[in-house]
């Protein structure tokens, strides 16, 4: 077990290696140096020379590199040219946003995902499967942002019934009910768009997990004991084939990353995704690298979680 | 004498398994609404093609501020834009655009990734090892971001940039599914026997094995246009896509990222919504489709 954990992260080094390399090279390609945002016109051009120097802006690549990772790894990814601040305070915030829709999105995803998955294994073949998975079949068609755009355009401008940018209102006090009603508030429809565009992988997998389980000895033996239906269901079935789907978390977390670009533009939420189009546009560079090694890195960590839960639940994947 | 050819001739009929065409064939005629998304497909992408090369570029994306937003009628049948543009031609053109980049992206990924993953599946060793070093990290990273970084930093930047920098990163998908069909049927007794008989390396790979991967080709190849439809409009949606001076289904559904525009003018953008989203209806359902047929446990026919 712990020898493929192990294992596991050893490969991921490597990876993380090649991509902050990448990074780096096209954060040399980017027009530009972090004192750009510096230079006011009362800046003598002799100093900033004289900044860059003592920054070791001009040193051997390897050099830059290396002081780069290793400020990095401190938590010190320069300033950002645009807000002037940080860029770890800058993304600390943002994090922090994203982070919350992340969670909800999750837990909205499993809400809907598992009863739909079970029903539809349970009546296979029937009017109500047939339906699950035609509307599994078209939450997967659907691009992201076309979604995003309809239910805000229905849910949030239409009819009202949502706030259509934002994460708080800003006459409640910070502390209150109010608050972080009006928090969840804000956050409730760009989380259902994600949980909705998510679920059909899940769908599927515990559909036909279901179906194939059906089948076994042990809902035979279940089954002839006299344990009424549902129960064989809700304690044996179900049981059973919950465990994989536990396995969908670090894929789930990497597609909410790469989806959270679009919802927070969409929604004008203010997390980590619109903070890369708006760095993108402002071509605020330290804020770009900063964010697409994060990225990466939660990336890697997504499928690592799913493999270790994986080899927690079906032990014949680990490697001994 | 004639009547035993007639029924030698019946038996032969009989004993020999539908091919690949014919497997694809029935699936449609059993399965009527991925017939109905096929024929439609075919109509829609042609009638756009068509419609699209009537159309005066110039003269659409001219500008007339008196026109302005102006609303679905008489003159413009799906209103006009901001700068008084013609949706409905902008529309046409756009989704040409957007297709033609969706075609090309599909047929550079799968000529890459198919030569890539037949030559690891078949020759396995150590260029399968690297190849599948470099596929396991294009897979970990976060392709979007540095698709979109790629699009922002590059000089010269137009449409044959954009189709490349696509390309680069979805090859990956395709190689290695395709690897990991190759190198089962590599084992296979025929590859063997041809081995034996002294057929090239490169014969084998192309002209043996492909044929038995070409189904498992088709169908992730439509599902991969599907997810390159999204993918391109979703980029140009964001701004980093086609250049805007080239309409895109993306530049137009973009629009609705002024609040005005989208509670006010809702002609501006749902049509292209909406087009994208039957576009990749469609392409999906019959990919579906193809998919079944493809696996003989899931067929309808």
């Amino acid at each position: 077990m712990w020898k493929t954990i192990v294992r596991r992260i050893l490969v991921m080094i490597p990876q993380l290696f090649v991509l902050s390399l990448l990074i780096f090279i096209m954060a040399k390609f980017m027009p530009g140096d972090p004192f750009t945002g510096l230079i006011t016109p009362e800046t003598d051009p002799a100093r900033v020379e004289e900044l860059r120097i003592k920054a070791g802006f001009y040193d051997p690549w390897y050099v830059q590199y290396v002081n780069w990772i290793g400020n990095a790894f401190q938590g010190d990814f320069g300033r950002s040219y645009t807000f002037n601040v940080p860029v770890s305070n800058l993304i600390g915030d943002r994090a922090l946003n994203t982070l919350w829709l992340s969670l909800l999105s999750v837990f909205l995803l499993y809400l809907i995902a598992i009863p739909l998955g079970v029903l539809a294994g349970r009546f296979q073949d029937t009017f109500l499967d047939k339906s699950i998975v035609f509307y599994s079949f078209i939450v997967f068609a659907i691009p992201t942002f076309v979604l995003g755009l309809i239910n805000l355009f229905f849910f949030g401008y239409e009819l009202g019934w949502f706030p259509t940018s934002g994460t708080v209102d800003i006459k409640y006090e910070s502390g209150t009910a109010g608050f972080v009603w009006s928090k969840f508030y804000h956050i409730l429809l760009p989380a259902i768009t994600y949980a909705l565009l998510a679920t059909t992988g899940i769908i599927m997998y515990l559909r036909s997990e279901i179906i194939d389980s059906k089948s076994m000895d042990y809902v035979r033996t279940a089954k002839s004991k006299g344990i009424p239906i549902n129960k064989v269901y809700s304690r044996h079935i179900f049981r059973n084939s919950l465990l994989p789907i536990a396995a969908f978390l670090g894929f789930t977390i990497t597609g909410l990353l790469g989806g959270s670009i679009f919802i927070e533009t969409i929604f004008g939420y203010p997390g980590m995704g619109k903070l890369f189009v708006e760095a993108i546009n402002g071509r605020d560079y330290s804020v770009i690298t900063a964010l697409v090694m994060l990225y990466g890195f939660l990336t890697l960590l997504g499928s690592l979680l799913s493999d270790i839960i994986m080899s927690i639940v079906d032990p014949r994947i680990r490697i001994d | 004498m004639k009547n035993t050819e007639a029924i030698e001739q019946t038996e032969i009929k009989v004993s020999s398994p539908p091919t690949g065409f014919q497997v694809i064939a029935r699936e449609f005629m059993k399965d009527k609404l991925a017939m109905f998304s096929l024929i439609s497909l075919i109509i829609v992408i042609g009638g756009i093609y068509y419609w699209a090369s009537q159309i005066d570029q110039t003269q659409l994306m001219r500008i007339s501020l008196r026109d302005k937003l102006a609303e679905p009628g008489e003159k413009f049948w799906l209103g006009a834009d901001k700068g008084g543009r013609d949706i409905l031609g902008q529309l046409i053109v756009g989704a040409r655009n957007s297709l033609t980049i969706a075609i090309l992206v599909t047929l550079i990924t799968g000529f890459v990734g198919v030569v890539i993953g037949l030559i690891c599946g078949y020759f396995g060793g150590l260029i399968d090892n690297i190849f599948m070093r470099i596929i396991d990290f294009f897979i970990t990273i976060p392709s979007l971001m540095i698709i979109i970084v790629f699009v922002t930093i590059i000089p010269k930047y137009s449409i044959v940039e954009f189709i490349l920098i696509m390309s680069l990163f979805l090859w990956v998908g395709t190689a290695r599914l395709i690897r990991s069909k190759a190198l089962s049927e590599s084992r296979r007794d025929y590859i063997s026997a041809s081995k034996t008989l002294g057929t090239r390396n490169i014969v084998i790979i192309f002209k043996e094995m492909m044929p038995n991967l070409s189904s498992i080709l088709i169908v992730d190849m439509t599902l991969n246009f599907a997810g390159n439809v999204g993918l391109e409009t979703g980029l140009s949606f964001l701004g980093f896509g086609l250049p805007p001076s080239t309409p895109s289904l993306g530049t137009l559904v973009s629009y609705a990222t002024d609040p005005f525009i989208m509670e006010n003018a809702w002609w501006n953008w749902l049509p292209a919504a909406i087009l994208i989203l039957l576009l990749m209806l469609a392409i999906n359902y019959v990919g579906q489709a193809i998919r079944r047929s493809a696996d003989a446990r899931q067929r309808l026919g």
